[in-house]
């Protein structure tokens, strides 16, 4: 529970970009270093242990925190790799860890008690019971909420736990229970819990046939587009599929969250710190986007109603369709 | 005694009670299984349906001699849901954990950790096991070398393989069977009870591929791992998991027994499951840290 300021976290993909969120009004960035430890195990993204270190010192002189994710699981005879990680954060200065798996919060707990735990979304710790669960064992300081609660079920929640919440506010959008799902593996042997990646881009190919460009993940087709229809990329959730007669975006629409318009809302519920998805993301976007929901946010803070905040935010879609997701009941 | 033990997992979809009620009178009665999982893990709206046929239910089976685990909700919500998995996880019986709610009320008994639960390394099976896990099925998309590493790691507990049936894949908290009826979950009108071995979805271009229950997704292939016996010995990997069908699950359970009784080889335990009213094809990628659609064995 908080009555404070809320806490704007933004994604910091590479040095660059967590200077720009940094300059553009974060007050927190989020990062990984650039192996299977993190969940955006992309390449040409992520962190090592002296550009961290770096990013720890730039990022407190300019008066933001660095939150470290290490938040795959870690893999069975080679733990190691993942308390390493944890290791290097804790040297470098950074404020928290967002770890999932059990045997990096025991670690952390266990060997850095100097060093805040926030709960990673990839935990999916969804109900009281869960959250005070890991804050008894780990003593986590924060969690970052499942992608699966309404603003009235995160109200109540803040009302049962005495750690704090952050919740996901904008960008790409995972439609199943994070950290549970397995869906990438199954088309490509690649997961977010395994390796960090989901659909991966390796995975991926751009067929042109008689009947349009089908877009698939290891064979199998996730979207098909009209010569001339700007093609997507094939994330497995985000595809048209036949199911029950239909053909539908079964599982979602290709959309992406924008639940600038609950800021307002998560703050009565009680929410702590407002996260931006997207460290794969560039310097420029984040830098447009971070400006743009720290304003947001400060007018939130100053009393100011929806439609400045709908103003503030208006030209943050790059022309895809948004979703406030779960946040709204009806999105169930 | 075979060396290892089969397990007959939660019925994931939405069974009528007369349909539970018949299923497992037969489980009972003609099948060669140690231990059956009762109990909704994929949605608590189900639980009012299914609740009062369960005391029958499991008495029939113990009445059998077989072990009874009561299974918990993957992703439980409301109120009621978790107040459901406290008062299962009061029990005396084994109780199965699939999500950490239940990990505060179950500490200190003794628990099965099911597949909906992370455990992906031998330092958080260790962690379960001192707060009382005595069984762990890891998630499915682990491999048997990787389960096997666990297991040899951490010989207090039992590991468990999920051996046969669709994959469960993820969770939502959308109903996917509301969605395509146009209907959200909230007032759902329980069209998964139409689908009781989930609904097939196929790609643009009818590829066979997953499958829904509800907020659940599956594959829409089905698991048919059949290791040699000694395969799963030799890694300390003493159970094997089968996750119920409409198919004749008596014979899926004679065919199993068979095979870790050395009495069928596995092609020809694969070639017996292949013969029967499966909802999709027999693959076993994950097992040997393939992609989970493949079929690696021929049959």
């Amino acid at each position: 529970m908080t009555s404070g300021r809320m806490e704007l976290v933004c994604p910091a993909g590479t040095p660059a970009t967590l200077r720009a969120a940094v300059q553009a009004g974060a007050d927190a960035v989020y990062c990984g270093f650039r192996d299977e430890t993190n969940a955006r195990n992309f390449p040409g993204l992520n962190f090592s242990g002296e550009e961290l270190a770096e990013g720890v010192r730039f990022a407190h002189d300019h008066g933001s925190k660095v939150l470290v994710a290490i938040n795959t699981f870690a893999r069975v005879n080679d733990v190691g790799l993942w308390k390493k990680a944890a290791d290097t954060a804790a040297e470098c200065g950074a404020n928290a860890i967002i770890a999932a798996d059990i045997a990096v919060l025991d670690h952390v707990a266990k060997n850095h008690k100097q060093i805040r735990l926030h709960l990673s979304v990839q935990a999916a710790a969804a109900t009281p019971e869960a959250i005070r669960f890991y804050a008894d064992s780990f003593g986590i300081r924060r969690v970052v909420l499942p992608r699966v609660l309404s603003v009235q079920e995160i109200a109540a929640l803040n009302r049962a736990i005495d750690v704090e919440t952050e919740a996901f506010v904008f960008g790409g959008l995972c439609v199943m229970i994070e950290g549970r799902c397995y869906l990438s593996s199954y088309a490509t042997g690649k997961s977010p819990n395994l390796n960090g990646v989901c659909s991966p881009p390796e995975m991926v190919s751009y067929d042109d046939e008689p009947n349009g460009t089908a877009a698939r993940l290891s064979g199998f087709t996730i979207d098909r587009y009209e010569p001339g229809e700007p093609v997507g990329y094939p994330t497995l959730c985000k595809g048209k599929f036949k199911a029950g007669g239909k053909t539908s975006y079964l599982f979602e629409d290709p959309v992406t969250l924008n639940a600038g318009g609950m800021i307002a809302g998560l703050k009565a519920a009680g929410v702590t710190a407002l996260k931006i998805e997207g460290r794969q993301r560039g310097k420029g976007y984040v830098t447009e986007v971070v400006r743009a929901f720290r304003k947001a946010v400060d007018a939130v803070e100053q009393g100011g109603d929806a439609i400045e905040i709908d103003r503030i935010l208006a030209g943050q879609s790059e022309g895809s369709r948004q979703t406030a997701g779960a946040y709204s009941k009806k999105w169930r | 005694m075979s060396a290892i033990a089969l397990t007959l997992g939660p019925v994931f979809f939405h069974w009528s009670p007369d349909r539970l009620s018949d299923f497992y009178r037969r489980i009972a009665d003609e099948a060669p299984i140690d231990r059956v999982h009762v109990g909704e893990v994929v949605c608590g709206k189900r639980m009012p349906f299914s609740d009062p046929v369960w005391p029958e239910i499991i008495e029939r089976l113990e009445r059998a001699g077989k072990e009874v685990v009561l299974s918990t909700l993957a992703a439980p919500a409301t109120v009621r849901e978790r107040r459901s998995i406290e008062d299962l996880c009061g029990d005396e019986r084994l109780v199965e954990i699939n999500d950490v709610t239940a990990l505060p009320s179950r500490s200190g008994k003794p628990f099965v950790t099911g597949p909906f639960l992370n455990v992906y390394n031998e330092a958080s099976a260790r962690f379960l096991i001192q707060r009382g896990a005595t069984t762990i099925c890891p998630p499915v998309e682990l491999s048997l070398a990787a389960v096997g590493a666990m297991a040899g790691a951490c010989r207090e507990a039992e590991f468990e393989i999920f051996a046969f049936g669709r994959l469960p894949l993820a969770l939502s908290g959308r109903c996917y069977h509301a969605r395509i009826h146009g209907l959200h979950k909230d007032s759902c009108q329980f069209t998964c009870e139409k689908d009781p071995d989930g609904l097939a979805v196929d790609t643009l271009d009818d590829q066979q591929f997953l499958a829904i229950n509800g907020v659940q997704t599956l594959s829409n292939q089905v698991q048919a791992f059949c290791p040699a016996p000694a395969d799963l010995t030799s890694r300390g990997v003493r159970r094997i998991r089968l996750s119920p069908h409409t198919c004749d699950m008596i014979e899926v359970s004679r065919t199993y027994r068979a095979l870790v009784d050395e009495a069928e080889d596995p092609k020809a335990a694969r070639f017996i499951l292949s013969c029967l009213d499966l909802p999709g094809t027999l693959v076993d990628g994950y097992a040997h840290a393939k992609p989970g659609w493949q079929a690696t064995a021929s049959i």
